[in-house]
């Protein structure tokens, strides 16, 4: 009898200790927010577009962290698909043409003698890479250019235009190599006959 | 010693590498050849790693050999010359060698021929200038790493001052096969090698000077050893086995020093310095021939061409004009390459020019290079694994670039991966695992760049963010300031509406609850009207135009809404008094009389309300609440009238045995009538003076006329009203005598008493006011002064406090423990009051001050900036000195005061 009282003592003062432990930690190393959203939030390409149907790339990112599909954000594009796809460990789908299609990274360029200088485009864009003032001529700084296409919308003359970046001597890359040939290679007997029997 | 270049240096080995078709002997058939001048020179601008350089001529420009014609881009950039004398006929895009076959911008050269030198400044002493001197010229010199990467070379050099250099390794390996223009260079320009390798040791001071050259080369190790041996020279020649790559830097070092560079490093962590031969010539002629680097030595070889030889070629020769020269057989050319067949690349086009780090044109025919044979699935066989010179698993890296799994492949040092081709070049299922590997690693610099551009986007998106959430923040405490001015009436009014409609002596406390309610919104407010006034100076220090405009006119709302609370608080006291008075009559053993008193106050102050509240209408003729409000109080009112007249009906009898009072009272009321009446006057003319002035009316002068007038007989009915009321005084104790308790003529004189401080607080604030006003609308001091309201303050001040005096000693004799608290409670308030305006005064003028002596720094660095404005400043200056002096004289004066005051308490 003794025996089992003490069994019983020791497991409940054990599990004493540890829900101490436990409770400590919970509070000590409590995260504030939710560190998914943060990593979501890194993958995604920041145009700040709402192609989505977001106001910007971080609501998307709760947004994907509640529940929504990963394949609605077009500047992004597989490889973004693919890369949320790892880190929440489902399923790469194919980019939902609802929300646009995939394109070259573009800039927008205004066409400068034409801009009236409304400031419209200013107050579009999401990253303040529109430089001018109030009846001033407008610019874009082509480094800070997401190309999210929101500035070409609000624009009363249409003087903004999306130019695809081209690639330079500097951007270039190699390309992927084709890969094992399509064609059948005749090395041994067996290709030539696999060929016949086709 | 003559034989210490004699001596051996330790050779070690390194993984992998194999052993391809050699080829060399086909170009060093024939001596060194230099090919006549091409119909243009085409100098890209980008010929080596980092920015590309900026343009320093224009088309159409004449230029001279060796003249600059473009300049570095910032640190890692170099100085292009021009190769020949001519003109500068275009400077555009043109096909560039780069494996991509993309153009850049180069800057075309028309050779007129003459080949004429620019004057040449040799750096002569070199060895007594300082190093950086030498780096800079070196710069200037357009010299770059000949090896093929292009790297700037002073900025290597300086990359090798961070730890001390254990070896000075001068490679002249020159391990890919065809390829021998290095060998042809330390042929021809032994002693210029051994010249500029003494150059660059003598700039970075290494211990072991080595030259790693591949036992192939026969002919150029005797050259330099007969060199080396002539200057008793301490370079070292050290010989290595012929084994491909052992030209590349790394394995190099390790041949010669055993070292390993760790991943991610460069030699010079590890206390090594690699320098290419053609380097150290190009060194060389620059520093002690003046001439820049114009021209290379590359290796025209392959079987396309009939006369393969290494040729001295300018910098922007067009390789068509080479291939030319060594007469090419177009039937035979498959393979146009540039570089080596193991790292070159082939060229689209024989358009492109060579550059600084092209080492080897390959004409190759189809026998000699044939076409890559297709890849077939990789067999597992792991030959690439004991071929790679990095010690890499090429399989694994080959996995990994095909599924795109870029961060394994970072995780097995994809990046140390030299792309030398040796995997390639022993798969037997002919996989391109360069190219994998080149595709992947620009992939993952791609991603890199684009995580670094989305970060950047990132925070421009959350700045711009923050920023307009703190517009809109802005927006909104504007607006609620905005709508805390006009409706905080209107709820303190509902709020005091029901206590006062309460006939009973809550009437008092009630009040006195409002008064600090509304001296808590003032205090609150003044605190808001101080914080803006210190955003406006700082905006005024900084210079922010819109800021300024914006901050002034809220400035201007926030005083408008504490003076309108302060005329409420004024309007208070006036019903504090009446509160008491009702006790009193309470007190007293005419029950009716004082019901009586009671309904005529309720009468008075819902008048009073009734009629604020349509002069608010007045100003706001939609407001439906206040409409309502109106009406509750007509209504109310009424019933307060009737009650009026009832109980004076019932009184009249009453009142006929105390006739005299009521007469005095009666008399006393009329004279409180008026004075109240002449007030309000005063209070109306100062209105419209004050919109006057808001507005800068002409007519401001009239109507301080008629204030001064108001002001007048206002004083002269208080007066007046004084005197009756110490004449009532006594008919009342008289007639009280009989049968009131003695209480109350104290407590009757106690409510004159505290009618007077009421009077004289008004008047303290009124001249307070009249002061602020002047000082908003930018009155100088001396005119504020020059005005009467700075001496009406004063007096106000001084009444205030003898009233003060006076009642404190009266009041401790009244007996009346209940009235005593009530007394000390006013007085505290009356006190708190005036003291809390000065403390507002005062920080008001410390702030003019801090203001002035801004303006004075200001003017001052102006004047430092502009000397030529030097009088218009100075006078400015020494009109702010002066304001500095007055608001600090004023300042001192209103310390003094507030001290006086919290000595009087």
């Amino acid at each position: 009898m003794l025996t089992v009282l003490l069994a019983i003592g020791i497991l409940v003062l054990l599990s004493l200790i540890f829900g101490a432990i436990l409770g400590y930690a919970n509070v000590r190393f409590h995260v504030e927010g939710d560190p998914i959203v943060d990593q979501i939030d890194a993958l995604l390409p920041q145009t700040q577009c709402g192609q989505c149907g977001h106001p910007g790339c971080r609501p998307y990112a709760e947004a994907i962290a509640n529940g929504e599909a990963i394949n609605h954000c077009p500047p992004g594009g597989q490889a973004t698909i693919q890369a949320l796809a790892d880190l929440l460990d489902v399923e790469a789908i194919p980019l939902d043409g609802d929300h646009g299609t995939e394109t070259a990274k573009r800039v927008a360029v205004i066409r400068e003698d034409e801009c009236i200088g409304c400031t419209k485009c200013i107050q579009a864009c999401p990253v303040d890479a529109i430089l001018g003032a109030a009846k001033q001529m407008h610019t874009v700084i082509a480094d800070e250019c997401t190309g999210c296409d929101l500035c070409v919308e609000p624009c009363p003359v249409d003087c903004i235009d999306m130019v695809e970046v081209g690639v330079t001597a500097k951007t270039w890359s190699w390309d992927k190599p084709q890969g094992i040939a399509a064609t059948s290679i005749n090395i041994i007997a067996t290709d030539r006959q696999a060929e016949a029997v086709h | 010693m003559p034989t210490v270049n004699m001596q051996t240096a330790n050779i070690f080995s390194f993984h992998g590498g194999i052993h391809p078709p050699e080829n060399k002997t086909q170009s060093l058939q024939l001596p060194l050849g230099r090919p006549s001048l091409p119909n243009e020179l085409i100098l890209p601008l980008g010929q080596h790693i980092g920015q590309s350089s900026r343009p320093l001529v224009k088309v159409g420009d004449k230029v001279l050999k060796g003249e600059t014609i473009a300049i570095n881009n910032g640190f890692l950039s170099s100085f292009l010359h021009a190769p020949t004398s001519g003109t500068i006929t275009a400077i555009e895009e043109r096909l560039i060698a780069h494996p991509s076959g993309l153009s850049d911008l180069c800057i075309i050269l028309t050779p007129d021929g003459s080949d004429t030198w620019t004057k040449l400044e040799p750096l002569s002493h070199w060895q007594d200038i300082s190093k950086t001197d030498v780096l800079a010229y070196l710069s200037e010199m357009g010299i770059i790493g000949m090896g093929g990467a292009g790297f700037p070379t002073q900025v290597k050099l300086q990359g090798a001052y961070k730890n001390p250099l254990t070896h000075f390794i001068i490679n002249a390996a020159e391990c890919e096969p065809y390829i021998t223009a290095d060998d042809m260079l330390i042929r021809e320009k032994t002693l210029e090698l051994v010249l500029g390798i003494e150059i660059l040791q003598h700039l970075v001071q290494a211990d072991h000077v080595v030259i790693g050259i591949e036992d192939n080369k026969p002919t150029a190790i005797a050259a330099l050893r007969t060199v080396l041996n002539k200057r008793k020279s301490k370079i070292q020649v050290a010989v290595v086995p012929t084994k491909y790559p052992s030209g590349g830097e790394k394995q190099l070092i390790q041949l010669l020093t055993g070292k390993e560079v760790p991943s991610g490093q460069y030699p010079a962590d590890i206390g090594i310095l690699c320098q290419n031969v053609g380097t150290c010539v190009a060194v060389h002629d620059a520093i002690t021939l003046g001439k820049p680097l114009i021209s290379r030595f590359t290796t025209l070889t392959g079987d396309a061409l009939k006369n393969p030889q290494n040729v001295e070629v300018l910098l922007g020769t067009p390789v068509a004009h080479l291939l030319d020269y060594a007469e090419s057989e177009p039937k035979k050319l498959s393979r146009l390459i540039m570089g080596g067949p193991m790292m070159g690349y082939t060229l689209d086009s024989a358009a492109v020019p060579i550059v600084k780090t092209s080492n080897c044109i390959l004409a190759a025919s189809k026998k000699e290079l044939p076409p890559p044979a297709p890849e077939q699935a990789c067999i597992r066989c792991g030959m690439c694994e004991q071929a790679c010179p990095a010690s890499l698993l090429p399989q694994q890296l080959l996995w990994f670039s095909k599924s795109q799994e870029f961060e394994k492949a970072e995780h097995h040092n994809l990046f140390d991966c030299i792309e030398c081709g040796a995997c390639s070049y022993v798969c037997p299922s002919s996989i391109p695992l360069v190219q994998y590997y080149r595709h992947t690693k620009s992939s993952i610099r791609e991603a890199r760049e684009a995580t670094v551009k989305s970060d950047l986007a990132k925070q421009r998106f959350e700045a711009r963010k923050a920023r307009q959430d703190a517009e809109a923040a802005e927006k909104e405490a504007k607006r609620l300031a905005r709508q805390k001015a006009t409706p905080s009436k209107t709820t303190d009014e509902k709020k005091s509406a029901p206590a006062k409609a309460a006939p009973t002596a809550a009437a008092a406390p009630a009040t006195t609850d409002e008064s600090k309610k509304l001296k808590v919104d003032i205090a609150i407010g003044k605190s808001k009207l101080k914080k803006l006034e210190k955003q406006l100076l700082e905006a005024q220090e900084n210079e922010h135009v819109e800021d300024i405009n914006s901050l002034q006119l809220q400035v201007t709302d926030q005083e408008k809404a504490i003076a309108l609370l302060e005329e409420q608080l004024a309007q208070m006291p006036s019903a504090t008094p009446a509160a008491p008075a009702v006790n009193t009559a309470k007190a007293s053993t005419a029950p009716v009389n004082d019901e009586l008193k009671k309904a005529k106050v309720d009468v008075a102050l819902i008048g009073v309300k009734l009629k604020k509240l349509q002069k608010q209408l007045i100003e706001t003729p939609d407001d439906q609440e206040l409409k309502d409000k109106i009406n509750a109080f007509e209504t109310d009112l009424k019933a307060a009238q009737d009650t009026v007249s009832r109980l004076s009906a019932t009184t009249e009898s009453h009142t006929a045995a105390s006739e005299p009072k009521a007469a005095a009272s009666d008399e006393l009321k009329k004279l409180k009538i008026d004075a109240a009446i002449a007030k309000a006057a005063v209070k109306k003319v100062e209105k419209a003076l004050k919109k006057a002035e808001e507005i800068n009316a002409p007519e401001i002068e009239a109507i301080r006329q008629q204030l001064k007038e108001a002001q007048q007989r206002a004083d002269d009915l208080e007066k007046a009203l004084a005197n009756p009321e110490a004449a009532s005084q006594n008919a009342e104790a008289q007639t009280k005598k009989a049968d009131a308790a003695p209480n109350n003529v104290d407590a009757d004189a106690a409510k004159k008493r505290k009618i007077d401080l009421a009077i004289a607080k008004a008047g303290i604030k009124k001249a307070e006011k009249n002061i602020q006003l002047l000082q908003e609308q930018g009155k100088d001091e001396a005119e504020i002064n020059a005005s009467e309201w700075p001496s009406k303050l004063k007096e106000a001040q001084e009444k205030l406090a003898a009233l003060e005096a006076e009642e404190s000693a009266p009041a401790t004799a009244v007996s009346a423990p209940v009235e005593k608290t009530a007394d000390t409670v006013a007085q505290s308030e009356v006190k708190a009051e005036p003291e809390m305006d000065l403390a507002t005064q005062i920080k008001k003028e410390k702030i003019a001050v801090a203001l002035a002596k801004a303006q004075i720094n200001k003017l001052n660095k102006r004047l430092e900036s502009t000397p030529e404005d030097a009088d218009s400043i100075n006078q400015e200056i020494n009109a702010t000195q002066q304001r500095l002096q007055r608001a600090e004289a004023l300042l001192e004066k209103l310390i003094h005061s507030q001290t006086n005051m919290q000595e009087n308490r």
